[in-house]
């Protein structure tokens, strides 16, 4: 299996991604600069965290025009696996692959600290290594992570168990306290919160490991076993 | 040649933090006659005229300078003043 990590200009976690794919899972990676790339190869695709583009205009507002994202679009569009973090979770919003919108914190500050997050959907690709109703310690690190969307669209989520993850103690004002949510087919995650960042106990945490294996395992399942 | 000023405000019932922290700030400058401050953006364009020009420009806000999910927008068509 072979991960993508598109790096925008003010991408800042791609490495952290990187690191956690090949390091940690083994698996192979590319960092992959946002233009003249080519993502046919590739299984998954990461879209880090950062700040890309500087914030202009809205956070991920113009990545989310770059000519990749019309790739990503395609890619998700065949049912395979996307995963957003921070600053991808703001590009996945930007460009229509995920509903609703990430607005300024409530109380304004940026907030870098290890949160609480409740499992909420554990049958999606990314998250059947954990327990529902459990709960993981991941970092965030956002000035826009306040999730905002309007009453029906909520009611959709629900509907459709598109929120994987909300926090159990709301820190930026999310509507529904959400913390992650899928596209309906479930194949596109976008979170505010780092896995990324989670995965080696002398940093804090290693809860993050099984979002990526149970996307190894997943994708293993999906499409080497049946080929 | 023509001036565009596209205004962009969030959505009623929309949190606005900033224009919260805005409002207090005046508050404790003595200003307690503001009920309310509200946030927004301007974006000045100047665009060569053409056919269709208010549609394109609707289109612009659509694609890229607003967000619909949470931002209201309207603009204004002027003649842009030769520099």
């Amino acid at each position: 299996m072979k991960f993508a990590v598109i790096v925008f200009p003010g991408s800042n976690c791609d490495r952290d991604m990187y690191h956690a794919i090949k390091g940690i899972l083994g698996k192979e990676a590319d960092l992959v600069w946002y233009q003249n790339s080519n993502l046919e190869d590739y299984d998954a695709i990461l879209l880090p965290g950062g700040f890309s583009y500087g914030d202009y205009l809205r956070t991920g507002a113009v990545a989310a025009t770059s000519e990749v994202m019309t790739q990503v679009k395609e890619h998700a569009e065949k049912g395979k696996p996307v995963l957003g973090v921070c600053n991808g979770f703001q590009v996945l919003t930007e460009s229509g692959l995920l509903p609703g919108a990430l607005m300024k914190n409530k109380q304004l500050s940026f907030l870098c600290r290890q949160e609480n997050i409740v499992v909420e959907n554990n049958k999606t690709m990314f998250t059947t290594g954990y327990e529902k109703g459990e709960i993981v310690e991941f970092p965030i690190a956002h000035g826009e992570g306040n999730y905002f969307c309007n009453e029906e669209t909520l009611a959709e989520l629900k509907a459709n168990n598109q929120i994987v993850f909300t926090y159990q103690r709301n820190p930026n004002g999310s509507v529904a306290d959400i913390a992650g949510i899928t596209n309906k087919l479930g194949n596109v995650l976008g979170m505010m919160p780092h896995p990324e960042r989670a995965v080696e106990a002398l940093l804090g945490s290693d809860d993050g490991v099984r979002l990526f294996e149970s996307l190894i395992n997943n994708w293993r399942q999906a499409y080497v076993t049946n080929a | 040649m023509k001036q565009v000023t596209v205004y962009i405000t969030l959505k009623a019932g929309v949190l606005d933090p900033q224009g919260k922290a805005i409002g207090e700030s005046l508050h404790s400058l003595g200003f307690e006659e503001v009920k309310e401050a509200k946030v927004g953006k301007v974006i000045e364009l100047t665009i060569e005229d053409g056919p269709n020009l208010e549609a394109r420009v609707t289109k612009m806000c659509d694609k890229l300078l607003a967000n619909p999910v949470m931002e209201d927008y309207r603009f204004e068509i002027e003649e842009a003043v030769q520099s």
